[in-house]
């Protein structure tokens, strides 16, 4: 058969840059603390994400407590409960989900898979790192001050969030806005690194069209965080103003317990389109990596090209660019002029379009396939169920007239979860089975893959799908407890009950991941440098897991895209991207 | 680390004709920005981020201007000052709009001797730039003083109005003049890393740049005409609306 490949060239241009000088510290500290290696950050990045996601998985288990045994805990008050809600879910979103996929994946990820030595500011990368742990931290110590963390839902919607009776609206509240802040600041730091480094930093032959579309996944993603992130910032300091020093830009005039409050004239819609210009983009700057990520995992391993790579690459800059005008159909409830609840349906349902796009090509690569079903593979397959699922519940919710009787139930909870809990996760511990042989040298142990890959796979459906039922019966969201009513049928509460203890159980079972993880590092089947026979320039470094500098005394060369997989006529089934076209091709071009 | 194969490897390939062309164009290998040193694109995307930042608040004070039910003040009598017998509103702002202007034009030139590599004309432009910026935040603190301690204006309200001109004003003017005072600093310090040379030597630290190369000052210079930018907008819609 005929030899063909896709964009393979035997042209190269020369290098552009300079090759850089990286500062190489000698000491345990300037290794490994303060570091400026971007491997090193990620790491630090992760495990940072991954610790402060455990707090908030505990959180999880204790309301899940509250909603199925109501009336058993003491030590769950109505305030208790409405904090751990808050804190579950602002962590979840932000400080594990998007610094675990930007901060970490991100740093690891960016500069091998473009074939840099390093992002481009190496010092600032360091400090971005560091400026995210201060914010987890003071984040952290809100469960320590008087009044305990905030309890205002993770939207944090005033004028309740800083007012009396809230939870935490004395410290908490003050403590989650400027920790958000510094987060912000953290993130534009590392955020700047990302996106320069793609656009500016790339080897000879990378161009942006050969870049593996998890780079374009969280380049992409990056982008959306620096122009959403601003939004939450100005709103983190004019909700901290409100409440420190009395202004009234979201506090309108309100009389509460009796009382005539001083504030007045200000807008409570206004915070809620500051918070969710931000918070729209936010969903696709957890997505957008996860799309990139799962992209990969799928076509390594089905050894197989992506199917419509610049489509692939077009859909994620459709999506980034549509996500910045679909902000207020988190406010069809709220109020708004119904033509604006007629452009924000629109546009939130034209998103659709780009996101088919992707899930057809993702079924379209796995089509005749020689699939290997891996466990990350397993988990690439369970985000592409879980986000066709979360997907067509977001079209109910994204129509005005069907929004409304739905808002604020369990099928919103059960929605979001699906679309942005359980789908990135997947893509998560997916992306962290592939690439830790890349980052340790070790294999992770496969059983215990397998049966958590299956555990947390049917665990998460068992516990949402049973929670868009209750939305459709009406069961409120963020409820301390239903007590007695006439529309809830017993059976309900069962079900409560049973989403509970599964939940737990679900709970339980990611020790086994944390186990696995720990135990390979040191007990792991040696991986090798490619296990997965995978193109991309990170498995074709020199030493693994890569050295600081990432690709030895050469930086490698690129000549094709990456996703020549079973490429007809070549006897290995991968070629690696810094392959020089084969020996026919050369032979012509030297003569 | 010694690798530097400068050599081309073959004939570039022609590129396709209309928007496949662009697109590969743009898409090319190494750089999208042919030219375009690291640091400097890196401030042209945080100036983007900045960008939105004002523009929140901005909006957020249009919006609350529109949401609050009492009259709000009229910038023009607030921001008026009696000199020699004259009332002439809005005379200071219109004399720190005016210096913050000149200081882009005298921050321009120090690009311009930074590229000829004239140290010591750059050096003083940057210091007379950062000189227009300290006078700037000066004036701005006088304007507060008098806002704060004659007029009575808080952050939670004010006699003349709506409680939200008090906050707006403080907290955009602050955020604005904290940029400013962030511009002086690092001015200064570009200044005298020019002074000294640690440009030229490639002197390891912060903000050195590439060896012989003045594109740390043209940096700088992105981020001034930023803030004087945005000086623009605040006049245009805080004082003069």
């Amino acid at each position: 058969m005929a030899y063909v490949a896709h964009d393979e060239s035997d042209y190269v241009p020369p290098a552009e840059v300079e090759e850089v000088e990286l500062y190489h510290p000698k000491t345990f500290i300037g290794k490994y603390i303060w570091s400026q290696d971007a491997k090193v950050i990620a790491i630090q990045y992760s495990i940072t994400a991954i610790a402060v996601g455990l707090v908030a998985l505990v959180l999880s288990g204790i309301m899940r407590l509250q909603l199925g045994y109501p009336n058993t805990f003491s030590f769950i008050t109505p305030g208790t409960y409405l904090q751990f809600v808050t804190m579950h879910g602002m962590i979840m979103v932000i400080y594990l989900l998007t610094a675990l996929f930007l901060g970490g994946f991100g740093n690891y990820l960016i500069p091998l898979m473009v074939g840099a030595r390093d992002m481009v500011f190496p010092y600032v990368n360091m400090v971005s790192y560091w400026v995210y742990l201060f914010a987890v931290l003071l984040l952290m110590a809100s469960f320590f001050v008087p009044g305990g963390p905030t309890g205002s839902g993770w939207t944090l919607y005033p004028p309740q969030a800083i007012l009396e009776g809230t939870p935490g609206a004395s410290w908490g509240i003050i403590l989650m806005l400027v920790s958000l802040a510094f987060f912000i600041v953290g993130f534009t730091m590392g955020g700047l690194n990302y996106v320069v480094t793609v656009l500016q930093a790339r080897t000879r032959g990378m161009t942006m069209m050969r870049l593996p579309l998890t780079v374009w996944g969280i380049f992409m993603a990056t982008i959306l965080a620096l122009l959403a992130f601003p939004a939450l910032f100005v709103s983190c300091i004019m909700m901290t103003l409100d409440s420190l020093l009395g202004t009234s830009f979201f506090m309108p005039a309100i009389v509460s317990m009796g009382q005539q409050l001083d504030y007045g004239g200000g807008s409570p819609i206004l915070f809620q389109h500051l918070f969710w210009f931000f918070g729209h983009p936010e969903v696709y700057i957890v997505a957008l990596p996860a799309f990139g990520m799962v992209s990969d995992l799928i076509s390594v391993h089905a050894r197989k090209n992506i199917f419509g790579y610049r489509m692939m690459v077009w859909a994620i800059l459709a999506i980034g660019a549509l996500s910045l005008v679909v902000w207020a159909h988190h406010m069809y409830v709220s109020g708004m002029n119904p033509y604006f609840g007629f452009f924000f349906a629109i546009t939130t349902l034209v998103i659709a379009i780009p996101t088919a796009i992707k899930v057809y090509n993702w079924v379209l690569t796995l089509w005749r396939g020689n699939i290997h079903l891996t466990v990350p593979m397993l988990f690439a397959i369970g985000f592409v169920f879980t986000f066709i699922n979360g997907g067509l519940t977001g079209l109910f919710l994204g129509n005005v007239t069907v929004d409304l009787p739905l808002s604020d139930t369990m099928f919103v909870v059960a929605h979001f979860h699906m679309v942005m809990a359980v789908a990135p996760i997947m893509v998560v511990f997916g992306a962290i089975y592939h690439w830790y042989p890349k980052i340790t040298g070790r294999m992770l142990n496969d059983t215990l893959g397998k049966f958590h890959f299956w555990a947390t796979f049917l665990g998460s459906y068992a516990i949402y799908y049973p929670m868009h039922y209750l939305g459709f019966l009406g069961v409120p969201r963020r409820y301390y407890a239903m007590g007695n009513t006439d529309f809830l049928p017993e059976s309900a509460h069962s079900l409560n009950a049973g989403i509970t203890i599964v939940a737990l159980i679900v709970g339980a079972i990611q020790v086994v991941f944390l186990y696995n993880l720990v135990w390979s590092y040191f007990k792991g089947k040696p991986s090798g440098g490619n296990p997965w026979g995978a193109t991309t320039l990170e498995w074709q470094t020199p030493d693994t897991p890569p050295k600081h500098g990432n690709f030895g005394p050469t930086l490698p060369v690129v000549y094709r895209w990456a996703y020549d997989y079973s490429v007809p006529g070549v006897d290995e089934d991968f070629i690696p991207q810094n392959q020089p076209p084969g020996e026919k091709t050369r032979g012509l071009e030297e003569t | 680390m010694t690798q530097s194969v400068l050599t081309s490897t073959g004939a570039s390939p022609p590129l396709p004709e209309g928007l496949q062309g662009i697109v590969a164009d743009w898409s090319s290998d190494q750089r999208a920005f042919k030219k375009v040193p690291w640091g400097k694109a890196m401030m042209w995307i945080f100036l983007l981020s900045d960008t939105f930042i004002f523009t929140c608040f901005l909006t957020s004070y249009m919006a609350v201007r529109m949401s609050t039910t009492v009259p709000w003040p009229n910038p023009s009598e607030v921001f008026a000052l009696t000199i020699a017998g004259h009332h002439i509103p809005l005379i200071l702002i219109a004399i720190m709009t005016f210096i913050l202007i000149s200081s882009s034009g005298t921050m321009a030139m120090a690009v311009k001797f930074g590229y000829e590599k004239n140290k010591k004309m750059c050096s003083i432009l940057l210091v007379v730039t950062a000189f227009f910026g300290a006078s700037f935040v000066g004036m701005q603190a006088f304007e507060w003083t008098k806002l704060i301690v004659e007029e009575g204006v808080r952050p939670w309200g004010n006699p003349m109005g709506a409680p939200q001109f008090g906050a707006s004003f403080f907290m955009i003017t602050g955020f604005h003049g904290f940029h400013v005072s962030v511009g002086v600093i690092f001015l200064i310090i570009t200044a005298i890393k020019v002074l000294r040379g640690d440009l030229d030597r490639q002197r390891p630290g912060f903000m050195t740049g590439r060896k012989g190369n003045y594109e740390i000052v043209e940096i700088m210079g992105l981020y001034w005409h930023f803030v004087d930018l945005v000086w623009v907008f605040i006049f245009a819609f805080f004082y003069l609306w």
